[in-house]
């Protein structure tokens, strides 16, 4: 099955850190990235830049409408995602609880829907 | 489909026939008692087995739902069959290969097709109603699974493996049957959508699970033990179950090489032996409630009380102490007094303080207020309950009532006591526990 673990944290948070942090952070990352990898469960990932890049569109009665920011102001902003292919939601929130912003926010494990 | 239809339904439907007396026969109310009887019995194990092959909750119950039907027209003519469980098991297995064929054409139906039919001729072979055992496990982890909400655990726990119908949950919950079964609608919707497993936990994980089995065994326990809303007070096959579960965890937690014995699931074992031990004393021959300083203690199951204590001997050996080791202790202490003179009340004081320490709860509060005023008195118990009133955390609490009533009594203020009693029997449904209070009040009167 296929789950999207997606990642949350505070950004303002994210956005104070040190050079020494960035570079931490990445390499827990690339640990995080290689552990997947290994057990075969690495569809894709990414990292999103912060809400701020964000830009909202909706289209009503054919007319769009663009807005600055994400859609809607939260504590907690999503930072980033993984595609993880695992045989059940067991090892899914196994592998999330190991990815690192788990440990300062928090990651939704959301499963996929595989329509065939 | 109908999602929300439990597999209980027509035997519902079918008792309620037999009381409007609509064409039943004593014979074929006699028919329908045995297989209501063999539902309690064996549903869980049947369901277990169909739900871990076919994967599949609803499609589950439908086929066992349909077993039954067949087995209330096939078993009057045909007689009972040797093994009632497994020819239900088998039944409903060619029910859903039956329904699988129909739907052959998903990949994924193909797939559980394949599954369910190396089952049944399995199943065939092996007439053994033990080939169910360990699904029964896997599906206990699954319904218990942290992903859930615990509402949900409890609810799809006592209706999957306790077999007990969506009202009787709701009741056993205080919420309407409506909500109940919407509950167990998104909770089997979710372990389908999200891909939760039917597994016994890897070593690693096994810890963390096992506590939230044990909740919901416990759940399971008092739900037979106090059963709110029943006809009998104490519906002893679900503390069976309970019981069973708990010893089944217990010796898969013993098997797995990697584990050592876990100290909580056997204080939980050994709580559930001793107070199910009183079971016979806990009623009248005229079915009300006997207080446990009333009981007649030569009814208590002595065989249970030496294993409830061998057992709890087993867990505290490990020290490794926690909130059931505790409330199995508490219980042994009663057990182990020869009259309700001899109980050391004030070590029971003791465990109530330490329980505490684990769960501050207004309950816990009560019990070692009472075993307080039972050691000292009762008005340091009445003194200790004030606080307790005054929080309004227990306004709803019929038990606070009665026990406030107890001490009141036994303080000679009559007045008050008859007061505090109505105010209980205001918030108690349970006949039996209604004729108890009523019978109190009556002696005060």
């Amino acid at each position: 099955m296929k789950y999207m673990a997606l990642i949350y944290g505070n950004e303002a948070l994210g956005s104070q850190a040190t050079p020494e942090q960035m570079g931490a952070m990445l390499a827990a990352y690339n640990v995080f990235g290689e552990e997947a990898t290994k057990r075969g469960a690495l569809v894709h990932g990414e990292a999103l830049n912060p809400t701020t890049a964000a830009t909202t569109v909706r289209v009503r009665e054919g007319k769009t409408l663009i807005t600055d920011g994400p859609f809607a102001e939260t504590k907690e902003q999503l930072g980033g995602f993984y595609v993880l292919d695992c045989p059940s939601l067991d090892e899914a929130l196994e592998l999330a609880a190991k990815i690192p912003g788990a440990h300062t926010g928090s990651v939704e494990v959301r499963p996929i829907i595989e329509f065939n | 489909m109908n999602l929300t239809r439990p597999c209980l339904n027509f035997l519902l439907l079918l008792r309620g026939q037999g009381d409007n007396g609509v064409g039943m026969s004593t014979t074929s109310t006699h028919i329908t008692e045995i297989v209501e009887q063999i539902y309690r019995q064996e549903a869980g194990r049947v369901l277990a087995g169909l739900i871990s092959h076919l994967r599949d909750f609803d499609l589950a119950e439908d086929v066992l739902q349909e077993a039954f039907i067949m087995a209330l027209k096939s078993w009057p003519k045909e007689g009972l069959p040797n093994n009632p469980g497994a020819w239900l098991a088998v039944t409903a297995r060619r029910k859903a290969i039956d329904r699988l064929r129909r739907n052959s054409t998903l990949a994924k139906k193909t797939e559980q097709l394949q599954n369910i039919t190396e089952h049944v001729q399995e199943a065939e072979e092996v007439d053994d109603a033990e080939v169910y055992t360990d699904e029964r496990l896997k599906l206990i982890f699954t319904c218990c699974h942290p992903a859930l909400a615990l509402d949900a655990r409890v609810a799809l726990t006592l209706r999957t493996l306790g077999g007990l119908t969506t009202t009787e949950i709701a009741s056993a919950f205080l919420t309407t049957e409506v909500t109940m079964a919407q509950r167990l609608v998104r909770a089997k919707k979710k372990i389908k959508d999200a891909g939760i497993p039917y597994q016994v936990p890897p070593a690693h994980l096994i810890a963390e699970r096992v506590s939230g089995v044990l909740a919901v065994i416990y759940l399971i326990f008092n739900e037979g033990y106090n059963s709110r809303s029943g006809e009998a007070l104490i519906r002893h096959e679900l503390c069976t179950e309970a019981i069973r579960l708990a010893r089944a965890l217990n010796q898969l937690i013993t098997q797995e090489s990697s584990l050592s014995p876990d100290s909580e699931a056997l204080g939980l074992l050994a709580l559930m032996l001793l107070n199910d031990s009183r079971r016979k004393a806990r009623l009248s021959p005229e079915g009300e409630l006997v207080l446990l300083e009333e009981q007649d203690r030569t009814l208590w199951d002595k065989k249970e009380i030496q294993e409830g204590l061998a057992i709890l001997d087993k867990a505290m050996a490990l020290k490794n102490p926690g909130p059931y080791q505790l409330q199995a202790a508490i219980a042994a202490l009663h057990a182990q007094a020869a009259t309700p003179e001899d109980t050391d009340w004030l070590q029971i004081a003791v465990l109530y303080s330490e329980l505490l320490q684990y769960h501050p709860s207004p309950v816990i509060e009560l019990n070692r207020a009472v075993a307080i005023a039972m050691a000292d008195g009762p008005f340091r118990g009445l003194a200790l309950l004030k606080p307790l009133e005054a929080s309004g955390l227990l306004v709803d609490y019929y038990l606070f009532y009665a026990a406030k009533a107890d001490l009141l009594r036994r303080a000679d203020n009559f007045e008050e006591a008859a007061a505090y009693y109505k105010k209980a029997l205001a918030l108690t449904q349970n006949p039996v526990e209604h004729s108890f209070l009523q019978r109190r009040l009556a002696e005060l009167e």
